[in-house]
């Protein structure tokens, strides 16, 4: 029987299309910038909201590893999360807090209301430094080691879930 | 007197050509980034929180005298390569550069092979 050069081609390209078609399904497209896990933090300077020393990331050399939380005074999901900051840094963990596009005095407010996890709260009145940590939306912490190597990311709020895994590898 | 109106007119006019060339550099490379927090639109389109915090930090580079391909690849290290619509040439997506130049070569073959068969067979 002969096969028609037409039947080929055809069969070829159906079976291109199918094969992208199942790669596209199986890959997960949702975004993440968790790829910069193991990456090194680049270089900063950010103020401190209390108007003291501005802080560099030679003050993260200090501790073996540290949470680097951007928080806002307006931001809904950072309300649900503080708790689980207030618990982390109750057991020794340190963070540092980035208040992010916020009033000084609404986020004064908000850590005396809700209480102050954190062991320096800097500023980033603009949003400019978060881009340089790959932040695009908040609440979102950055976990670093000694060597400012980024070993863990989380994007949005952090849960009772994400607090146990925290808490089991950083103690 | 009118030769210095002139003097101002032409120092106006070439600071809004510089200014010009500036914005014109600013809106290309927005257009080429992704609004990681919006559906389908540029930073050019955008004016979510992202955005414009993006824009900011592209201003700033930009007056630093960065070159918009510097640029892309500051962003391309803090947000992978989601984050330019016109990613650069590498071993990830080598098949999506080279594929259309393929099927365009494939297609070519096609179209050539049909108009031979068809002759062939006229001439039969």
């Amino acid at each position: 029987m002969k096969i028609s050069f037409y039947k080929i081609i055809i069969f070829v390209i159906v079976f291109f299309l199918l094969i992208v078609f199942w790669l596209g399904l199986q890959k997960d497209n949702s975004y993440n910038t968790k790829s910069l896990v193991g990456t090194t933090l680049s270089s900063f300077n950010l103020p401190s909201i209390n108007n003291g020393d501005a802080i560099t990331e030679n003050y993260l050399k200090n501790n073996k590893f540290t949470i680097i939380n951007f928080f806002a005074s307006w931001c809904a999901p950072c309300r649900i999360e503080h708790k689980y900051l207030l618990n982390l840094s109750n057991n020794g963990i340190k963070i540092v807090g980035v208040n992010f596009k916020d009033k000084k005095d609404n986020a004064l407010q908000f850590l005396n209301e809700l209480g102050n996890p954190y062991e320096f709260v800097a500023q980033d009145v603009d949003g400019k430094a978060s881009i340089s940590f790959g932040i695009y939306g908040i609440p979102e912490s950055i976990i670093v080691n000694d060597k400012l190597i980024v070993i863990k990311k989380v994007i949005g709020p952090i849960n009772q879930q994400i607090y146990e895994e925290i808490l089991e590898n950083l103690k | 007197m009118n030769l210095k109106r002139l003097i101002i007119i032409f120092f106006l006019f070439f600071i809004s050509l510089n200014a010009n060339e500036n914005n014109n550099k600013l809106t290309e490379i927005y257009k080429n980034l992704r609004c990681l927090v919006c559906q389908g639109q540029s930073v050019a389109d955008s004016n979510s929180e992202f955005a414009s915090t993006l824009k900011l930090v592209v201003q700033d580079q930009v007056k630093e005298g960065k070159s918009a391909d510097e640029i892309y690849e500051f962003l391309i290290s803090k947000y992978g390569e989601w984050i330019v619509y016109n990613p650069p040439f590498n071993k990830k997506n080598f098949f999506l550069w080279v594929l259309p130049y393929l099927f365009l070569i494939l297609g070519g073959l096609f179209i050539y092979v049909l108009i031979r068969k068809n002759r062939h067979n006229k001439a039969n």
